[in-house]
């Protein structure tokens, strides 16, 4: 009895401590989101958000709305492009490094001290410290690649069509490869010692170990952060703002609704485009959530 | 078993591939900070007569004292909040089950899943009508919507692992909930209070879109903005002196933060990744 009673006043007590964090998110993120949603449908301008019409789904399949305008496709395609390229190739090398980072060596507490560095440094900082060193003219790639006689001509790798995307690409996986394989490195460490001493004792050779024991242990903790980089890739925004600021070839769905919004005060057209945006990543977020329920029922 | 040595011979292959492309970037902006007038233009991998002079331009010809300072107060301001904030949620969803829980879980952790551009123009309203534009309390506000989840929901996995009798104890004791949560787990709890405060303040430091969106006057920009708007008439005017001088300043304190705590990190990232 006195148990119960214990136990329903600390519910009651519970709401009350989580209020003020649901309250502070509600303010923000909620109520901001379906403000986002409704201007949307409307002609609102930035310059004074109040005068607005009601014009219903005009932003968004009328004439000149989003679904209709091929810049927004094009960024569309290049921010799946991107996020697709960039998980995978950081994926790869994460893998490398964790599995490097896992073995036993002088040099280990180096190594792991060494990878941290790049996931430390602020985005904007690296795609400044890239943007010079890849300057065409007095970069310390261009030189490099040049005294290699790799190329003859210096290289434009910002400016170049051909060349802006998979750069920007590069420096991505440069600065977020350590936070992938942080966490490979965890779900490494996770795997019973005792599986590796039966492989040895049987003469199994290292890569069927590694191919028929480890694989397959690490698998879920690899997916995991592989979706939470997605989700992130999705997002991108800092790095192509500042390598490549208004560049048509390299725009990203989160610098196209920026610009709408922002440079060229459309909140109406702009916040269609975002809540497109919303709706990919809600759509990915689903698929993860479903895909992962049990984790995450476990966890709750 | 006795080592191959063309597998020892790979790994320091790879181990030496790895350290030089971990670091020489951060090592040529250091380089290049240290370079003035025309040596910058060589591409020289040690300064011929290294010079702090671009260090000392920063302070002197930009705000960029001001700008600093700006980054300090917004980032502690927002780990503080969220600290707070999410020390009384955690010890809620962590430790009391109540009806609705696991769904506010989910609501709390798909916030920190918005695209931020998505709340821009929702955001940027609420902002005026509160008259914090270009103000940093705006930038704090803006920030909590991606620390918050993320503190909860890594408390909460700490907060889970404290054993029930320090608790059963306590209401013996008669104790209020806040002495609770605040004197007996909080101390219990320092490790991934550091490990998620550390986080947060990283995360607010390097926040570059609502900076850039929230704030118009130089002198409450937040130093990623800053560096990101140092910039000359064209590509070949760009003081890349100044440029590098400023990421130095504003990296090297969180490379120092992140190499002693990495441990923490360590374990704060994998609560909030892999086991979420």
């Amino acid at each position: 009895m006195d148990d119960s009673l214990i136990a329903r006043a600390r519910r009651r007590q519970a709401y009350w401590l989580v209020l003020p964090t649901v309250i502070v998110l509600a303010a923000i993120a909620g109520w901001p989101l379906l403000r986002t949603i409704w201007f949307s449908l409307t002609n609102a301008q930035l310059s004074d958000m109040s005068a607005r019409e009601f014009v219903g789904l005009a932003n968004y399949i009328g004439e000149a709305g989003v679904l209709r305008d091929g810049e927004w496709w094009h960024s569309v395609s290049n921010t799946l492009f991107f996020a697709i390229i960039s998980v995978v190739l950081e994926s790869l090398l994460g893998l490398g490094v964790a599995l490097l980072l896992n073995t036993p060596s002088r040099i280990q507490a180096l190594l792991r001290a060494a990878v941290l560095v790049p996931w430390a440094i602020p985005t904007v900082v690296s795609a400044k410290m890239w943007s010079w060193m890849l300057n065409d003219q007095f970069g310390v790639v261009n030189a490099a690649l040049q005294s290699m006689h790799l190329i003859s001509t210096p290289l434009a790798f910002t400016a170049d069509p051909h060349l802006a995307f998979p750069t920007i690409i590069m420096v991505d996986v440069w600065k977020t490869t350590p936070f992938m394989a942080l966490l490979i490195l965890a779900a490494l460490q996770l795997v019973p010692e005792d599986c590796y001493e039966a492989a040895k004792v049987d003469g199994v050779p290292r890569w069927r170990v590694f191919r028929y024991i480890t694989l397959p242990l690490i698998m879920p903790g690899i997916l995991v952060a592989m979706i939470f980089r997605t989700l992130d890739a999705l997002r991108v925004f800092d790095l192509i703002y500042v390598m490549t600021s208004n560049s048509h070839v390299t725009k990203s769905m989160s610098v196209y609704v920026r610009e709408q919004l922002i440079d060229f005060q459309q909140v109406g057209y702009g916040s269609a485009s975002a809540t497109l945006l919303f709706l990919i990543i809600a759509l990915s977020t689903t698929i993860y959530m479903v895909g992962t329920r049990r984790r995450m029922e476990n966890a709750a | 078993m006795k080592k191959n040595p063309l597998m020892v011979l790979g790994f320091y292959l790879a181990s030496a591939l790895v350290l030089f492309f971990s670091l020489f970037p951060f090592y040529y902006a250091i380089v290049s900070s240290l370079k003035n007038g025309s040596a910058l233009f060589s591409t020289s991998l040690w300064p011929a007569h290294p010079s702090l002079a671009n260090y000392i331009a920063i302070f002197k010809e930009q705000s960029f004292g001001a700008n600093l300072s700006n980054s300090l107060f917004v980032a502690t301001g927002v780990v503080v909040f969220s600290l707070l904030l999410s020390m009384l949620a955690a010890y809620a969803l962590g430790r009391v089950s109540f009806r609705g829980r696991g769904t506010l879980m989910m609501c709390i952790l798909s916030v920190s899943m918005f695209p931020q551009v998505a709340l821009l123009s929702g955001l940027f309203e609420l902002i005026r009508t509160l008259g914090l534009y270009d103000s940093l309390w705006a930038l704090m506000l803006a920030d909590l919507i991606f620390t918050l989840p993320f503190t909860v929901w890594v408390l909460v996995t700490f907060m889970r692992d404290l054993p029930k009798e320090i608790e059963e104890a306590a209401v013996m004791d008669g104790v209020g909930i806040f002495t609770l949560i605040f004197r007996i787990f909080l101390p219990l709890l320092w490790p991934a209070l550091v490990a998620t405060g550390l986080l947060a303040f990283i995360a607010a430091w390097n926040e570059f879109l609502f900076a850039l969106t929230f704030t118009l006057s130089n002198e409450e920009r937040t130093v990623p903005v800053a560096i990101a708007l140092i910039s000359g008439g064209s590509s070949f005017e760009l003081p890349w002196g100044l440029l590098m001088a400023a990421s130095v300043i504003v990296t090297v304190p969180l490379i120092a933060l992140v190499l002693i705590f990495q441990r923490h990190i360590v374990s704060g990232l994998t609560a909030g990744a892999v086991k979420g």
